[in-house]
């Protein structure tokens, strides 16, 4: 019997996240309607543009260029999280990994003075810390790596506000510019700015992180590492009776992951992009937003770059709303409300499948 | 006759019908795969109906189609003569159709009246209303001999008990179809017996009763009528009084099947496992399940651990195999001390057929080619140095193992191992590892849940296993299979070896004795 294209597996995984995507629109355009009912459409339309608002050619592409600035840390919570749960392990410490690996980086930038290869590789050690303490808790303990995870994400965040209270610019809670205290401490660009209108925060992370979704995908899919992992995560049983040590893979992947995740602050902090503030009361939204962009892509490590994509396609969209017509927050509503609605992903693929034994009856 | 009798009470309420349940030429697909292809089932009223089928034939599926799980693409179901739809479990419950599920649906920490009540509770302004159930739940329990206290907890009644409990949980519904999915597979042989009368019982009081099994001397013993199926095929329906185990066995495998396999003595060697004073601790009680148990086990015999479940049989080959950690003792495989060994390394000489082939045997959720290299996916004929996976060398091996061991799937080596059938999984695993080399062979309970057919093959293979000269340590629960296949017998009771028996010279009925712990000699290996 002929397998139907329903139920191919990654076929399911893009109609299901166009499902997302499209039902996170409309609801969000509900929102819009209900606040303001002449503007809604246009709103929404502003949201998907995005860069394309800017009507000159040079300014949507250097726009362009700032959305993928934030895809690629965004991109790596992601993978970090993908890759936890391939393993059957939920990683929402990655927001707190995520914490350290800005605090390290940047105190590696700003108070050590180090070039950037070293800021990048202080902000992987110390993620990949902050995963191997959810690991061991989690291995030897048998403590829940959700709540573990939870509680280091503030420990991570009070304790990283603290660090870098020493390296903060005088008048503003934000920590000093890279540019002007040390300026080897920015990721290169190797001339991508070019493309992006000389956007100078256009670095090699982008790349960098693009790659490091393929490599992801590679380990996971064809190597002898990749099938313990998985192994451990669907059956940890079977896999301890296969002489596999399970309790290894469980902190390595806890510790890859918390790496994964302490890079991708380094790739937003070391463009210079944006500043840290030390008076911040609540764990960056950023490895959160990782938990979306997983699932909409449907737990595939290539899946995930186009969803991350997508969602800081839509939460960069959100800031050209008319702030006099809607009030501020309501571009992060927006894109809250279609993040929410691509967790559904896994949801949709149940209804087809079941819309399609209920069709063959 | 009761029976008679039975059957005529009943016909007074529905003289017209003599079917209770008519499943009428149903097809049901899965891709890859036809499940049931035009089966017919008729069950009458207060008869014993047992439907018999090797694993995979599709008894589960049939069943699971009558019970609303799944939907049936062609054919039609009477209940009473009168056509039914039945989409969903709880349509079945409506039609007085009820289930005992292989594995039971009890909440451990309940008592048996709040599982027996769960879901049909009758309550006043929200308070529960108990007492009625107690008294009702009594009078059903000494009506049809199940002696059950409805105040014990689960968790800590027998088995057979909290069978009883699932079957007064359809009596409770005043279900008037029950259907009993391989209820024995996890009793001791008197709690069977046991089990045989109580389902006389209901019959003659009306109930109409399904016995899904592939036990021919339970079939012979209680049904009335057996329905055969083959491969997803229906075969035939027969009385019981009119046929024999043998005939019953032709017609389930389709080929002449020895029930008992043919062997030479055997002719032991060299000592291959030598058990010490061995020690492990229990996970569910403070008490030791296994308590300085010492054995042998040589080259080119095969020594089975028999004895009723739960006396320490688990947590030895837990030890031995190296999943729990041994605490007194020690253990050697062909002089080696691998007291302490990490898994892997006691793998390289040992082969383990584990006792839950989904909890330990397989990554149900990987591909078959997965799990067929699942203990050897690490050696350099799969793997290459920079660690990537050799996916061609993965296929290959896999499709040569399920040639070899008849291994059948949707699929081929790309099928998930969780929809294949429990059969077919067993022999999955039971080829990979007698495939890799060992010294070794842990056997448990390697034809739980399977059919004469593959049994019969398993237990062909145990025996050239030995006589290519490895040594084979067999757990087994079944009375006949450790009569049949073993060349020692080692008894457990109560995690002690507390007798060495001669399967020549033995009798089952001795077995049985030691087995329930009524006997008892040191044995000194």
């Amino acid at each position: 019997m002929k397998k139907s294209i329903f139920q191919n597996d990654a076929f399911q995984s893009i109609i299901a996240a166009i499902a997302c995507i499209v039902a996170g629109l409309l609801v969000g355009y509900l929102v819009l309607l209900a606040i303001h009912p002449a503007s809604a459409g246009e709103a929404i339309v502003t949201i998907l543009k995005n860069f394309l608002n800017y009507p000159s050619k040079p300014a949507a592409m250097k726009y362009l260029g700032n959305t993928l600035v934030k895809t690629a840390p965004l991109l790596m919570c992601a993978l970090s999280i993908n890759f936890c749960y391939k393993v059957g392990l939920f990683n929402i410490g990655a927001a707190g990994q995520y914490v350290v690996g800005a605090g390290a980086c940047l105190y590696a930038a700003l108070a050590l003075k180090m070039p950037w290869f070293v800021c990048l590789l202080c902000a992987l050690i110390a993620g990949g810390i902050w995963g191997t303490v959810v690991g061991l808790l989690k291995a030897y303990a048998n403590v829940n790596e959700v709540i573990s995870g939870i509680m280091l994400n503030w420990i991570g965040l009070y304790l990283v506000n603290m660090l870098l209270g020493g390296v903060k610019e005088q008048a503003s809670p934000y920590t000093l510019q890279i540019s002007s205290v040390n300026e080897k401490a920015l990721l290169p660009t190797l001339g991508l700015g070019t493309f992006f209108t000389n956007n100078k925060y256009v670095t090699i992370a982008v790349p960098l992180a693009v790659i490091t979704a393929i490599a992801i995908w590679i380990v996971l899919n064809f190597t002898k590492f990749g099938y313990e992992l998985r192994a451990t995560g669907l059956n940890k049983e079977a896999a301890r009776y296969a002489g596999m040590n399970e309790k290894r893979n469980i902190i390595l992947t806890l510790a890859i992951g918390g790496a994964l995740a302490g890079v991708a602050a380094a790739f937003l902090f070391l463009t210079g992009y944006e500043q840290w503030s030390t008076t911040q009361s609540s764990v960056p939204g950023m490895g959160f937003n990782g938990i979306a962009a997983t699932f909409l892509g449907g737990l595939s490590p290539l899946g995930t770059i186009f969803s991350s994509y997508f969602i800081q396609h839509i939460t960069s969209g959100g800031s050209y709303l008319d702030k006099n017509v809607y009030p501020s927050q309501i571009s992060d509503l927006i894109s809250a409300i279609i993040i929410y609605l691509c967790g559904f992903v896994l949801f949709f693929k149940y209804a087809m499948n079941r819309r399609y034994t209920i069709k063959r009856r | 006759m009761r029976r008679a009798q039975g059957k005529k009470k009943k016909g007074e309420r529905s003289l017209q019908e003599e079917y209770a349940i008519e499943m009428l030429n149903i097809t049901k697909r899965f891709p890859g795969i036809i499940a049931n292809d035009n089966v017919t089932i008729q069950l009458r009223r207060g008869e014993i109906h047992a439907l018999l089928g090797e694993n995979g034939a599709g008894k589960s599926t049939l069943m699971s189609v009558l019970f609303g799980l799944y939907q049936a693409e062609e054919g039609i179901i009477k209940k009473d003569g009168k056509e039914v739809h039945i989409t969903d479990p709880n349509v079945a419950n409506d039609l007085g159709i009820g289930m005992v599920h292989q594995h039971f649906k009890l909440v451990q920490c309940f008592t048996v009246l709040d599982n027996i009540i769960l879901g049909v509770e009758t309550t006043k302004n929200g308070l529960l209303l108990k007492d009625e159930a107690r008294k009702k739940i009594k009078a059903l329990s000494e009506k049809y001999g199940l002696m059950v206290d409805p105040d014990a907890k689960i968790e800590d009644i027998t088995v057979g008990m909290q069978q009883r409990t699932e079957i007064l949980k359809m009596l409770y519904r005043d279900n008037e179809i029950l259907i009993f999915d391989e209820p024995t597979a996890v009793l001791t042989p008197q709690e069977i017996e046991e089990l045989m009368q109580i389902m006389k019982n209901l019959a003659a009081e009306g109930k109409s009763i399904l016995f899904i099994s592939h036990k021919l001397n339970e079939i012979m013993e209680v049904a009335d009528r057996c329905s055969v199926l083959r491969r997803g095929k229906y075969i035939g329906t027969v009385d019981i009084k009119d046929t024999t185990q043998e005939e019953l066995s032709r017609m389930m495998v389709g080929r002449d099947v020895q029930l008992v396999v043919e062997k030479e003595p055997s002719v032991p060697k060299d000592v291959v496992l030598d058990v010490e004073n061995m020690t492990v601790a229990s996970r569910s009680h403070n008490n030791n399940a296994v308590k300085g148990v010492s054995f042998k086990v040589r080259q080119g015999e095969i020594v089975c651990i028999a004895g009723i479940d739960g006396n320490g049989q688990t947590e030895l080959v837990y030890g031995l195999t190296g999943l729990e950690p041994i605490k007194q003792g020690s253990v050697k495989i062909c002089g080696k001390d691998i007291t302490h060994a990490p898994i892997r390394e006691r793998s390289a000489l040992l082969s383990h057929i584990p006792e839950d082939r989904h909890k330990h045997g397989l990554v149900l959720d990987y591909s078959l080619e997965y799990n067929m290299v699942l203990q050897r996916y690490f050696e350099p004929e799969f793997v290459t140095g920079a660690g990537f996976l050799k996916k061609k060398s993965i296929r290959d091996y896999a499709n040569r193992l399920i040639e070899e061991y008849d291994v059948r799937s949707g699929q081929g080596p790309v099928t998930i191992a969780r929809s294949m059938s429990g059969g077919n999984q067993q022999k999955a695993i039971i080829g990979r590892e007698l495939d890799r080399e060992h010294k070794l062979l842990v056997a448990v309970q390697p034809t739980r849940g399977l059919d004469v057919g593959a049994i019969e093959n398993i237990h062909r293979e145990l025996i050239r296993e030995r006589d290519n000269g490895s040594a084979v340590l067999l757990v087994s629960l079944e009375l006949e299979e450790v009569m049949n296949v073993s060349d020692r017998i080692l008894v457990m009771y109560e995690g002690e070896i507390v007798g060495e028996l001669d399967p020549r010279k033995t009798t089952t009925e001795e077995l049985g004795l030691y087995m329930a712990g009524a006997r008892k000699e040191k044995v000194e290996a």
